[in-house]
Formats: structure tokens, sequence, C-alpha cells
């Protein structure tokens, strides 16, 4: 990154924590280290980096391969709930659940497979055009998310979700992991581990997934045509669940 | 009428000032002030007590949209690095074990009758290595029934 | 100058039968709150709603007050922007009606969000893609067009103006109306919903429950106060809800039936007109049968259509079969699976694939009738304080307004 550009980002970033600063003291030495194409970290003197803010030029997604054993997928449901605290409840009806995985059957043939379904993470979210307080937002990376400190609980984006991927706190939560706040009377749903990724590392799914030895899920960056999933999607024809909707999921499938 | 008008209002005014002189800091006996618990580490927080306690609630709004919805971490006020600081123990808090925002925030805004909704979902609790990565998941046997695949690299996919 | 010669007087509100009345809707009302104070605390767990099932009792009938309230303006509306001063005399109880429907509807509406205590943020925040966004506008829009409306026609010295507000209050609700419609049309997700019909068979609803509503509240009061009440405008309301509930059936069967002709609609349309269970119990008996068919033959007996006891009657069957409507629609709509591979069958632990279970609960049940419970109150609260009522709907009275009326509009007087 050149001096000019390195000193143009800092000056953009300076202006905007002084927006909040009263009588910011000069930083010292500053430190670039690129942790990954268009992640960048700053390091100010003694004090934790800042990273972000998320840009367009990423698209997240995920392939994932619909051939592999069923029992897999309860490796990355369990990862899941290990890494973002749900799980536990005993009333399936009212419980939330982020991923799932669901069989296919074909009645007239009885070919079978199995898959995990959870937050399609849309280009066209249906669940965004609905919010009436705007609580359920895209990030610019893609992701799609729930504000929960705008959220009022009105679960119309759950009706309007095609996947049915959206689940409403019924009950009063305790034990929240600290990275992920979750509390009654908002919605939630997966967040594609925005925690981890904003820090560089994959989705907890993928890499439990990925740890058992399988590549039955692949994450990366669909904008970048030199990410492993860019190449995999060149190369295969990959579906989308209810593709017809024209919401454009970025979560791929293959195999279904 | 005037006159009862001006002996009301001499008396309103009178009671007030009895009132504000009984609550002068030496007879303060009534209701005890507040006393938050001392930070965990560091010596000063990110500004000045008195901008703190004005403008916290500002800062903390504004912080929040700029991480969950711009997805910028780490600022000056990120919240991870409040809880790192201001989490302490306390023993009605999980037997001391745990480190929270508890004894912290809890103290003014309960003397002060501001209720606040942040830790019905927040648990306000420090996180194991706050900061930095998340502990890395256990790594399950390969199921039954699975082939073994290598897991594909960046120079190239292997053979399935 | 506007000669309307009919005396508007508060009923007088004095008698035992009367404080029973209000003791009762004030108790309702305030189990409602009870009820969502309730839910609130513990959570929806206590509530029959689930993940797969998220709006229930209490959406069907805050819709349906809604629903009702925009249409029974149109009894003001019909007088004003349609000039039939047969209706004039009840223009203001109508639109009183109107505000205490949509207050309770909203009551209901609010009291069961997961965050009720974040009314404000949906206040101030809005997404303006959102149809709900929208809907809070012209919410809000119709209170206040619709109070000064009220206050225009009870203001002898705005009477003039009353006709532009009636105007103005008449095309937003259809607004209103249309964007309630569109809350369901809009969705794309499910088969049952995403259809553009939705919105203007959402206006002929309101038309019919509105004045069902409307009927029954002058029937009743004109009984309780001992004032007079004429078969002319009796008829002419009977007729009108005749045409109602035509129109009704007309848009049910339009959306049935173009749904039955796609292929692709044939599982939700085989669900709710066969499969459905207690939703093809629903929509057969009693949204067709009691809501529709049976009333229009009470309504056109003459046996029964002359008398108030056969129209009141029937005035209920239509609400009934009103709210059943609405079941049908926001809880069959999402007891249909949603496809998510169409053709296939489809498990999972979060129900894919089934009909989804729902069952009512007290709560919400208590909170459904809680709303209109508040919607009564207001009514029977303002027509003791406020001259709504004419003291005397009879034949004469009528025809008296009608050619007082007329000749207001005559370009030379």
């Amino acid at each position: 990154m050149s001096d000019n550009t390195l000193n143009a980002r800092q000056t953009i970033d300076a202006a905007k924590r002084n927006f909040l600063k009263a009588g910011a003291k000069a930083t010292a030495a500053i430190a670039v280290v690129t942790l990954a194409p268009g992640v960048t970290l700053y390091s100010v003197g003694a004090k934790a980096a800042v990273t972000g803010p998320a840009t367009s030029e990423r698209r997240w997604g995920m392939l994932i391969d619909a051939t592999a054993p069923g029992d897999i997928w309860d490796i990355a449901v369990d990862a899941c709930k290990a890494e973002q605290g749900w799980g536990g409840g005993n009333n399936p009806a009212t419980d939330p659940q982020w991923i799932r995985k669901v069989s296919v059957k074909d009645p007239k043939t009885g070919a079978k497979a199995t898959l995990p379904v959870m937050c399609q993470h849309c280009e066209n979210p249906p669940c965004v055009d609905v919010c009436p307080t705007g609580a359920s937002m895209k990030r610019a990376d893609g992701i799609v998310l729930v504000d929960k400190h705008i959220c009022i609980g009105c679960r119309y984006c759950m009706m309007a979700c095609p996947y049915s991927c959206r689940s409403f706190v019924h009950e009063d939560v305790t034990g929240q992991k600290p990275h992920m706040p979750r509390g009654k009377g908002t919605v939630e749903s997966c967040t594609l581990c925005v925690h981890r990724i904003d820090k560089g590392q994959l989705p907890a799914c993928v890499e439990a997934v990925t740890n058992a030895g399988s590549d039955a899920m692949l994450f990366g960056d669909l904008n970048d045509p030199n990410s492993d999933i860019s190449r995999a999607v060149s190369q295969y024809v990959t579906q989308r669940i209810r593709q017809d909707l024209g919401v454009e999921p970025s979560v791929h499938y293959r195999g279904i | 009428m005037r006159s009862a008008t001006k002996f009301l209002s001499l008396a309103v005014l009178g009671f007030a000032m009895l009132m504000g002189g009984l609550a002068s800091p030496t007879n303060a006996g009534e209701v005890p002030r507040p006393n938050p618990a001392k930070a965990f580490k560091g010596t000063q927080c990110v500004e000045p007590v008195d901008v703190m306690r004005r403008e916290h609630m500002n800062f903390l709004t504004h912080q929040r949209d700029e991480t969950l919805r711009e997805g910028i971490r780490g600022q000056k006020y990120s919240l991870n690095e409040c809880i790192d600081c201001h989490a302490v123990t306390s023993p009605d808090v999980m037997d001391g074990k745990v480190r929270t925002l508890k004894p912290f925030c809890a103290e003014c805004h309960s003397y002060a009758a501001v209720s606040i909704d942040c830790f019905q979902c927040h648990t306000g609790a420090a996180a194991p290595g706050n900061g930095q990565t998340s502990p890395s998941l256990p790594t399950s046997a390969l199921p039954n029934g699975h082939p073994a695949v290598a897991v594909p690299t960046t120079e190239g996919e292997t053979a399935q | 100058m506007a000669l309307d010669t009919t005396v508007y007087k508060e009923i007088e509100g004095k008698g035992a039968d009367y404080y029973a009345l209000v003791g009762w809707l004030a108790v309702f009302a305030a189990a409602g709150l009870g009820a969502s104070y309730y839910m609130e605390h513990h959570g929806h767990v206590v509530t029959g709603m689930t993940n797969a099932i998220v709006w229930g009792t209490p959406h069907v009938f805050a819709v349906f007050l809604i629903v009702a309230a925009s249409g029974v303006l149109n009894v003001s509306s019909i007088s004003s922007v349609f000039s039939k001063h047969h209706y004039k005399p009840m223009a203001r109880l109508s639109a009183l009606t109107a505000l205490a429907l949509l207050a309770g509807g909203l009551m209901v509406l609010v009291l069961d969000l997961g965050r009720p205590d974040r009314l404000i943020v949906a206040m101030t925040k809005y997404n303006f893609k959102s149809i709900f966004a929208w809907n809070i506008y012209l919410y809000t829009g119709f209170f206040v067009i619709v109070l000064i409306y009220l206050w225009m026609m009870m203001e002898r010295r705005f009477a003039p103006h009353s006709k532009k507000a009636g105007l103005l209050a008449f095309v937003w609700r259809l607004a209103l109306t249309t964007g309630t419609g569109s809350i369901f049309g809009f969705l794309v997700a499910r088969p049952g919903y995403d259809a553009a019909i939705m919105a203007p068979m959402f206006i002929a609803m309101s038309f019919a429950f509105g004045l069902a509503i409307f009927i029954l509240l002058i029937t009743v009061t004109y009984r309780a106060s001992n004032r007079p009440l004429g078969d002319l405008i009796l008829f002419k309301m009977r007729n009108l809800l005749g045409v109602f509930i035509a129109a009704v059936l007309y848009f049910t069967a339009a959306m049935h039936l173009t749904n039955l002709y796609a292929a692709e609609h044939m599982g939700v349309e085989r669900f709710i007109l066969m499969d459905g269970g207690i939703y093809t119990f629903l929509f057969w008996v009693v949204q067709i049968g009691i809501g529709g068919i049976f009333p229009l033959a009470l309504l056109f007996n003459p046996a029964t259509g002359r008398t108030c006891q056969g129209i009141s009657i029937a005035s209920m069957m239509v609400i009934v079969g009103g709210i059943a409507q609405l079941y049908v629609i926001i809880v069959g709509g999402q007891a249909f699976p949603l496809q998510l591979f169409p053709g296939m069958e489809v498990s999972s632990s979060f129900f894919d694939g089934q009909m989804h279970g729902y069952a009512p609960s007290l709560p919400e049940v208590v909170l459904g009738l809680s709303g209109i419970a508040t919607a009564l109150l207001i009514v029977a609260v303002a027509v003791k304080y406020l001259p709504l009522l004419p003291t005397s709907l009879s034949d004469a009275n009528i025809r008296i307004s009608r050619s007082l009326d007329h000749i207001e509009d005559e370009p030379f007087n």
C-alpha cells in the first residue's frame, strides 16, 4: 500500500474518530499489516487495531456439497450451537434453530439427499425489504443480519423469509456468548459468524466440517475470482434453493 | 385570591429550599450515593470521567451502529474494550467467578432509576481472551461412511 | 347554509344496563392489558405462536378490527363523498366508530410485539421499502384525518368543508386498506399470499365487515336508548350489506379459481380447500357458509330480511365469517409448509414439509377480545358525552333530511 493511500485512509479514519474524540492527542507510530486482501489492520500506538468497514468489494458465500453423508451436517449444527450459544431447549416448536439438517426425498424415485439450511444471505433479501424499522439489514459485504438494538419483534421478516431460517426468541435467554448477544422478544438468524469472519476466521460450521476432514462446506469471497469458492462455482453448475424467487442467495449447493 | 396565591407559592418555594437543604452531602443518610466498582485494569478511561458520565450513552449508541451495521471494530469506544477494563467480579454475581459489568453499570443506573435494556441481550461478561481469536473448535473424528477427502488447497483441487 | 335539521343528542347513559356494559367492556380491555403483560414478561412461549406460525390469534383480531375500521367509515363517506343524504345523520357515529375500531386493532397489534417497549423506535426509525412502515403513517394519518372530519361534521360553521375532509378520509382509507392487504400480498415466500388481488379483496372485506358492525351498533344502541329506528334506513343498509357480501365472495372466488388454474399453487389450494383440517372447515362452513351464503339468504328472503332481528343476525354472521376468513388467510397461510424443494418430500427438525400445528392460547384470545372491548368501550363512552347519535332515525326524519339536503344542492337557492 503506497504512502499516499495510507495517509489518505488514515485521514479519513482519524476524521471519523475525531468526531467522537474531544481533544485527541496525536497518535504515535502507525504500523500497517495486511491480513487478507481488503482487510487491513492499522495499529495505532499500543491500542487494539481497527478493522473494517465492510465494503461491497467482497461478497461472502458458501458452497455446500449435498452429496456428503448426512451425519456431517450434525457436526455443523452442533458447532453452530456451541459457537453462538443457542440450542438445548426442550420445545422444538419455539426453540431457535439457526441451521438445520433437511432431508429431501423424491417421492417418485426414492432418491434422497440431506443438506444444511441456514440463512441464505440473499442479495435481494425479502426479510430486509419488509422490516419496518430497518433492523433486518444487509451489510455491505452481503451478510444479512438482525440489528437487535432496534428490532421490535414484529416477526414480519419471519413471514417473508422463503427459507424459514429466522427464529423468534420466545423465552428469556441466559448464558449468552459474549460475542453473540441474544434476547427475548427479538428475531435472530445465522450471522455467517460475522464476528469470526471479521477476524479472518471461518464460520464455525465450516471450520468444524473442515476439521473433521470433509470438504462438504466451502466458504469464501464470491467476488474474488481467485478464491476457492469462486473457482468451484465456475467449475460446477451449482443450485440455490428457490432460485426462481430471484432473491439471489449467496449459499450455493451441489448435488441436490 | 391573589394574596393566597402569593402565600402558596412562597410556601412551595420554602418547602423546596428545605428539601434542598436536607439533601446536602452532610445529611445524605436517606439514599446512599452510588459506588460504581473500580475498573479491573487501566488507570484512565478513554474519556475524562465527567465527559463519560454525560456522554457515554451517546458514544455507545453511535458505536453500536458502526460495529454492527458497518462492520468497524476496535475503535475508541469499542464495547469489548469497555468490558475488558470495567468488568469486575462481585460476590453476588456467579459467586465472584466471572467478571461482569454488573457491579459497575448497575450502581449508578439503579440510583438514578434509569433502566437500560442492554443486559437483556448482552451478558456484560468478560470473555476469556477478549479481543483475540475465538478458541479453536474441537475437531471430531470423521463419521462412519465418509470417504476420506483432502481439504482443497489454494494451489489447486486435490483428487476427490 | 346546510339545512341539516337532524337533532343529535347524547344518550342518557345512566341506567344499570349501561353501567354494566361499560363495566364489562372495561374488564375485558383490562384483561387484555394483563394478558399482554403476561406474554411480554414470560416471552411468547406462553402463547400458541411458534417459529412456524408467527402470527396467530391476536393478529387475526387486529387485522379484522383495522379492516373493519376503514369499512365503518363508509357510511359517512357515502353521505359526504357520494352525496347520498339518507346516511348523513349517521355520519358522526360512523367516523367515531372508525376511530374506535382502529384504536382497538392497533392496541392488539402493538401489545403483541416481542418488544412493545420499543414502540418509540417503531415510530422514529423507518424502512420505507416496508409496507409496515407505510402502514404506520397510514394508521396515524387516518386518526388525524378522521378526527378532523368528525370535528368538521360536528362544528356547524365548518359543515360545508366536511365534504372535502370526507373525500380525503375516503381516499386515505382506501390507501390504508390497500396497505393492510399488501402486508400479505407483498410476500413472495408463501404460496398462500403473494397475490395482487389481496389488496382489492381486503377493500371488499372492509366494506362488508364495517357495515355489519355498524348495523349491529345502530340496532343495539337505538333499541337500548329507546330511540326510533325506521325501516327506510335499515333496509338501505341491508341492501348495501348484501352487495358487499357478494363482493367479498366474488374476490374470494376469483383468487381461488385463479390459483387453482396454476399447477404451481395446487398444493396450497388443495390444503385450504380440501386437506387442511380445521382450515378447510373454517373456509367452507364458516367463511363461505356462515359468512357469505347464509347471510345473503337471510337478508334477501322477505320473511327474514324485513325484520330488524333477521338483519342483525345476518350482520353477526358476517362478522363471524370475517374472523374465520382472516384466520384462514393469516394462520392457514402459515400452516401450509414452505416449499423449499417443490415436488419433493422434505423433513427436518424445524418441521419442514409438514403442516404446522397451531392452537390458540388463552392469553392470545384474551388479547384479541380486548381489542374489540376497547373499541366498543370508546364508542360507549363517546355516545354518552358527545352528540353523535340522532334522536331519531325514523323514516320521517330520514325523508326530511333527505329533501332538505336536496335543496342545499340546488345551484340557486
